[in-house]
């Protein structure tokens, strides 16, 4: 006997048919003019697969609490290196748009 | 000495165990949940480190992209939408086979498992060749960064015509600017899928070494580490295309 957790195949199907919805969504979102919100549409929709992907096809909803935290650590490491690199950038005098603001 | 296979080695009764041991369990685990645990978690700290290597090139993306905008909306919009949601297809579908051969290993079909391999192998080999048309694609465009690097040229009488660049669309870059910052974004756009693309051959072969063992027998319900460890590695490399596929293909597809 086997103490691994088995999903029923009907998850993956789900997931990957949710999966493809968004992948269609992400592409029919970008020829919609939302100004600013158009790359945080296509984040969200990305992020939300991503998480599909960890929760789901590499089982992490079934996995150890210290699995867990190690996961979100690595986003977690991913925002410190983003917020802090900006941020140096952001106070160089350099402008962060220079091409954008005519 | 009923127990022959799990006590080959060494003597049998000082054990404290009084049942077998599979034979894939380590010495230095008490039982296969706790060694299957210990094996996940460290290679979810290696998918750590994989994470903030991807994550630098990122932040290079998003940096240059509120610098250069324009550059980056031009020459996203010269790539083919088409071949890259394919590609997303295709890669979602290789994950989708992929854990079905995860949970084939862990319902003892060993066939199945090798069968769910082989479609993984195949997904992974279509998506590198759209990858190769894309590439020579680029080529051709002289979209390709360096010394015969062409976007927004203006052809002289005569020399063909390459690339309407910014069609439509309102910068203040001139063109020598924009010709030098579309540059950023193909580096990017290469090195990115590049360095993708070589995951995705690791995973490759690494697909076909376990293929192997899961076809010589070697996996089992509670043994299929290689199995299941290929598959983090695999989904990885679909969630950081995931992520590629927008920020490369659909920066700015209206108007």
């Amino acid at each position: 006997m086997s103490s691994v957790h088995v999903s029923p195949l009907s998850t993956y199907l789900s997931i990957f048919a949710a999966l493809m919805v968004l992948s269609a969504l992400t592409v029919g979102a970008a020829f919609v003019n939302l100004g600013l919100l158009n790359p945080v549409v296509a984040l969200t929709i990305a992020v939300i697969k991503a998480t599909l992907v960890i929760l789901f096809f590499m089982h992490v909803k079934y996995s150890s609490r210290l699995t867990k935290i190690t996961v979100v650590l690595s986003f977690f490491f991913v925002a410190i290196l983003f917020a802090e690199t900006f941020m140096d950038y952001a106070t160089r005098g350099m402008p962060l748009a220079p091409y954008v603001l005519k | 000495m009923s127990n022959g296979i799990a006590h080959a080695e060494g003597p049998t009764p000082t054990h404290g165990h009084a049942h077998a041991h599979h034979p894939a369990l380590q010495h230095h685990f008490d039982t296969m949940s706790q060694q299957r645990e210990a094996g996940v978690l460290g290679m979810w700290v290696f998918l750590l480190t994989e994470v903030l290597f991807f994550g630098g090139l990122f932040f290079a993306y998003a940096l240059y992209r509120s610098w250069y905008y324009d550059a980056f909306a031009a020459a996203s919009k010269s790539i083919e939408i088409l071949p890259g949601l394919i590609n997303t297809v295709v890669l979602i579908a290789s994950s989708l086979t992929m854990a079905l051969s995860v949970r084939s290993a862990q319902t003892n079909q060993r066939k199945a498992t090798v069968n769910w391999l082989i479609a993984t192998i195949i997904l992974g080999s279509v998506f590198l060749g759209i990858k190769v048309y894309e590439y020579a694609d680029k080529f051709a465009h002289h979209h390709v960064p360096g010394a015969s690097f062409q976007f927004a040229h203006v052809p002289a009488p005569g020399e063909p015509h390459v690339e309407e660049a910014v069609a439509g669309h309102v910068t203040t870059m001139g063109p020598d600017e924009l010709e030098r910052t579309t540059q950023i974004f193909f580096s990017l756009y290469f090195t990115m899928t590049g360095l993708h693309a070589i995951h995705m051959i690791v995973g490759i072969v690494i697909l076909f070494i376990i293929t192997w063992m899961a076809h010589k027998g070697r996996f089992d319900d509670e043994w299929h580490a290689p199995v299941e460890m290929t598959g983090l590695y695999w989904h990885f490399v679909d969630i950081v295309w995931i992520f590629l596929f927008p920020l490369l293909y659909l920066v700015e597809r209206h108007n």
